[in-house]
């Protein structure tokens, strides 16, 4: 970003007319939303909303401005709407993404954008699932610390490279944008699914945790670890970039060497 | 009043019984899947190279391929231990393909169940065929200008 001009210190030397952003590039988009409202009807249909948006406005924007000025019965999840609560995951031109880290600039604004609800989980209404399965998935892998022994009295240590190990498996915040997007789990829902392994992986080699192996008895089972099929699908879907398949592969060669 | 239609609340503590985990067997039978699938992979690239090199490149190549050309290969135990081998690894790597493929995606455990009892029963067949061919294996049809036959 070499090229661009550095903003004078204050604002208020500026010239009039000289402004120093520039002008916000706007453009018109189409944005098809899957609409589900089971009060109305139990079919869920396409409907496309005509909108004006700036090239720094987010599929959330978009969402917004119809929410707020269209149709207020348009219904979606979002909390801190800066990827880091991951409310907002949605399918968005056939992709998992998160609607509040997508920029509208960055697909394609000459097509409609589609927007629909994570394949895989019961819709409720339009854009809201029931994420009650993802997270019983996640509760049965216990995502929490077990350890052995007497309560520490001191802090319990850990080297830097010992935290390194699962340090990836840390940045989950459970959107389910990749359990949404494994083709095995649209089956039958059975699948323990990857987020869940990736937590699950998170505790296993965590250097604290004393219960890698009831974890890794767990994954073991005929809808565990096993039903991977690696499309990596999930890694390309985490909006944390999270390296889902490698660390499902890692859960995989643990169970392996612990039954071996 | 109009007749209202039944509507569930969310979160009401209801989860779709078809996500409800049944407790399956202990045991490590996947694992043993996944691990006889790349374990029999390997295998199988040596011979299936080796039987393709042997019948279609050496020699007269694919113009030496005959009756008399099968009958001479299974009288050596080595190629019959190798063509057994490649039977057996090849059939269970395949049926054991389908059977994931089956359980990815058939989503009724009826047509899981059909299919896969089918994806069984032609396996059977096969092995049990193609094993009983290669060691009761006579070279000696009726009219055979082979020159152990006469």
């Amino acid at each position: 970003m070499s090229t661009e001009v550095s903003e004078p210190a204050s604002k208020v030397d500026l010239a009039p007319g000289a402004s120093g952003s520039g002008e916000i590039p706007q453009f018109d988009i189409t944005l098809r939303v899957r609409r589900y409202d089971p009060e109305v009807s139990e079919e869920a249909y396409w409907e496309d909303f005509e909108l004006t948006m700036y090239g720094t406005d987010r599929v959330l924007d978009a969402l917004h401005k119809v929410k707020w000025e269209i149709d207020g019965s348009l219904s979606f999840r979002r909390s801190c709407a800066h990827g880091v609560c991951g409310s907002d995951a949605m399918r968005i031109n056939g992709r998992n993404r998160l609607a509040c880290k997508t920029l509208l600039k960055d697909l394609d604004t000459a097509k409609p954008i589609t927007v629909e609800a994570i394949k895989g989980l019961p819709v409720e209404k339009d854009l809201i699932v029931d994420m009650e399965p993802f997270f019983q998935s996640y509760r049965e892998i216990m995502p929490f610390l077990v350890a052995k022994g007497h309560e520490p009295s001191a802090e319990r240590y850990q080297s830097p490279e010992d935290r390194e190990r699962y340090d990836d498996t840390t940045k989950c915040i459970l959107c389910a944008a990749c359990t949404s997007s494994c083709p095995v789990f649209w089956t039958d829902g059975q699948y323990f699914g990857p987020a869940a392994i990736v937590n699950a992986h998170r505790f296993i080699f965590d250097s604290r945790d004393d219960a890698g192996d009831m974890r890794l008895e767990i994954l073991n089972d005929k809808e565990g670890v096993w039903r991977c099929r690696t499309t990596f699908n999930c890694s390309e879907a985490c909006p944390r970039g999270i390296q889902v398949t490698k660390a499902i592969a890692e859960v995989k060669q643990a169970v392996l060497t612990r039954s071996i | 009043m109009a007749a209202t239609t039944e509507f569930v609340p969310p979160r009401s503590g209801r989860i779709d019984a078809k996500y409800n985990r049944v407790p399956g067997r202990k045991g490590n039978f996947e694992m043993l899947a996944w691990l006889f699938m790349r374990i029999s992979g390997v295998f199988l690239v040596v011979l299936i190279f080796g039987h393709l090199i042997t019948n279609l490149l050496v020699g007269d190549g694919i113009n030496g391929l005959d009756f008399g050309f099968v009958a001479g290969k299974w009288a050596d135990p080595f190629w019959q231990f190798w063509d057994l081998a490649m039977l057996w690894l090849a059939m269970l790597h395949g049926t054991n393909g389908v059977r994931t493929i089956i359980n990815d995606y058939a989503d009724k455990d009826r047509t899981r169940f059909w299919l896969k009892g089918i994806l069984y029963f032609a396996t059977i067949v096969i092995i049990t065929l193609g094993t009983l061919v290669i060691f009761t294996f006579d070279p000696c049809i009726p009219g055979s200008p082979l020159e152990i036959c006469k």
